[in-house]
């Protein structure tokens, strides 16, 4: 199919959704409404309150919050994951020391530390930032220290073969194959920043679309829900662009680096 | 075999190497036993046996990467400890770097040792032009054939200039014709300085266009060194004309009744269960 064709059966599939919606939603069948405005809105409602968000500005303070928290959590739980992978994939002993702990601390719902988080740094933009970072760093670190472990033997003695020293190695074998690994898991950690931030917003704050959608929530005000989640979908997809973006850059090398999205 | 030559002229000796591996369940697996075996200065041996032989494992022996577990190794006539810094090693499988351009491939063993980087890139493009593939230079492994990728793989080991070539299999994936034109193009570059080339192969034919000796091994394990020709052609030769020759002909005829049986046996230790004798 061509791309104009595909992008055409795609704003259909919009369109269909949209416009079942709308329909089930204000036109009685048979004296019966299937999707009561109360409960459900309708999409008319959904973007004109989209449109009023952003004719009176209010959305962009909301969007910028979540997407500090979001930035700053992909890159110190990214930092921190690859150092960490990268220093127990080498040391042996300290990995197979802190195993069980890493275990347990990655099996633990990270929703659960959102409430400590919010005590300890209280509600403003470090408590979201700690949960997105509870969830990118564990990410982030199996797959390091999966790429340092796993760094092909034949590769490593080549490298031998020519020359290189232990910190050579280092830097021409180890850490290359560790930050592939890292980048063909950047979709998942990004999306993890984002999901840390808005669900800590969502749990208390004052500020950002986490906070958008619990506060229209509370008031019973579905269409700002759906329009909250709309915009929070927007931001993601819109972020998700960019990483594919970077990602064809960095994994020039790849076979087939231009296809992959997934 | 050719022992005791003049001191310094040996590149490779291994003299009784045996080489066992202890497995998971504690047993013994002993992949070559008593192996004696020298390649002179200059000298282009040929190693040829059924699968699972132990070839590579002499390879990684004389490269360093193995510690016999007994006998000895000697390059240029001193024991060989840690890794052999003479050697240059075409390994069988791909090992360039993939997240490396072919001429970043090529360049690198110059940078490690301290070489500039402009200098280093220098040389590497030099020696792509040698091997045909002066204009893919900036492509990365997986761009590339296999052909291709063998031949920045030959250039990789040979910009560093050692003394001893180590090759395992190195044409082994290749089409017919590909090996044959890497074949030649082999000969080619060796002819220019004549190192001393252990050169591991299944393939009976190709060891014997391409070496000076052929050395025949058993089915392993305890795999052993059976039989040892001189190669009776004249160089330089052209892999694919000195095929139609008599002489090699009747060399392959005399080799081949020696390392059928062996071949046979070898096929049918694989396709058996892994380890009978411990």
């Amino acid at each position: 199919m061509s791309r104009g064709g595909l992008l055409l059966f795609q704003l259909l599939v919009a369109l269909v959704f949209f416009g079942l919606w709308q329909l089930l939603a204000t036109v009685p069948i048979f004296g019966h409404t299937v999707l009561p405005p109360f409960f459900f809105s309708t999409p008319v409602n959904v973007f004109n309150r989209i449109l009023k968000w952003l004719i009176e500005g209010t959305i962009w303070r909301h969007l910028l919050v979540t997407l500090v928290e979001s930035v700053l959590a992909f890159v110190i739980g990214s930092l921190s994951g690859a150092l960490i992978g990268f220093w127990f994939a080498r040391q042996q002993t300290v990995a197979a020391i802190f195993d069980p702990y890493v275990k347990m601390m990655n099996a633990l719902p990270r929703v659960v530390l959102a409430p400590i988080f919010a005590l300890w740094l209280g509600l403003g933009i470090w408590s979201k930032v700690a949960l997105g970072i509870t969830l990118v760093f564990f990410v982030v670190f199996f797959n390091v220290y999966q790429g340092v472990k796993e760094a092909s033997t034949t590769l490593l003695d080549n490298a031998r073969m020519l020359g290189m020293s232990e910190r050579q190695l280092l830097r021409h074998v180890y850490w290359p194959s560790a930050l592939s690994w890292m980048f063909s898991s950047l979709h998942t950690s990004v999306g993890f920043a984002v999901v840390g931030a808005v669900v800590g917003e969502y749990l208390g704050s004052a500020a950002g679309l986490g906070y958008l959608i619990q506060q229209a929530e509370g008031v019973f005000d579905v269409a700002g829900v759906f329009a909250g989640m709309i915009v929070l979908a927007m931001f993601v997809v819109a972020i998700d662009l960019l990483v594919t973006k970077v990602e064809n850059r960095l994994l020039v090398w790849r076979p087939n680096a231009g296809e992959g999205t997934a | 075999m050719e022992a005791g030559v003049t001191a310094g002229s040996t590149a490779v000796a291994l003299d009784d190497a045996t080489v066992a591996f202890r497995l998971a369940d504690a047993r013994v697996y002993t992949a070559v036993e008593q192996v004696r075996l020298s390649v002179e200065h200059g000298e282009f041996v040929a190693i040829v046996g059924p699968t699972g032989c132990g070839k590579s494992t002499l390879l990684n022996v004389a490269a360093g990467l193995l510690r016999p577990s007994s006998g000895t190794v000697r390059i240029f006539d001193s024991p060989l400890a840690g890794l052999n810094r003479e050697a240059g090693y075409l390994f069988q499988a791909d090992a360039l770097f993939p997240w490396k351009t072919a001429i970043d491939n090529v360049a690198i063993g110059l940078e490690v040792s301290g070489l500039a980087r402009a200098q280093a890139l220098e040389r590497a493009q030099a020696w792509l032009t040698s091997v045909g593939l002066a204009a893919f230079g900036n492509r990365y492994p997986h761009m590339l054939s296999g052909g291709q990728r063998k031949r920045v793989g030959l250039a990789q080991v040979l910009i560093r200039d050692p003394k001893i070539l180590l090759m395992d299999e190195p044409f082994g994936p290749l089409d017919a014709q590909t090996r044959q034109i890497m074949g030649n193009l082999l000969l080619q570059l060796w002819s220019a300085d004549r190192k001393a080339v252990l050169f591991v192969t299944h393939d009976l034919e190709e060891a014997i266009a391409l070496a000076d000796r052929v050395v025949i091994m058993s089915a392993g394990p305890h795999a052993r060194i059976i039989g040892d020709w001189r190669v009776p052609l004249s160089r330089p030769r052209d892999i694919s004309e000195v095929r139609m020759e008599e002489d090699f002909h009747a060399l392959h005829r005399e080799i081949w009744s020696v390392l059928k049986d062996e071949v046979m046996k070898g096929y049918a230790q694989s396709s058996q269960a892994p380890v009978e004798a411990a």
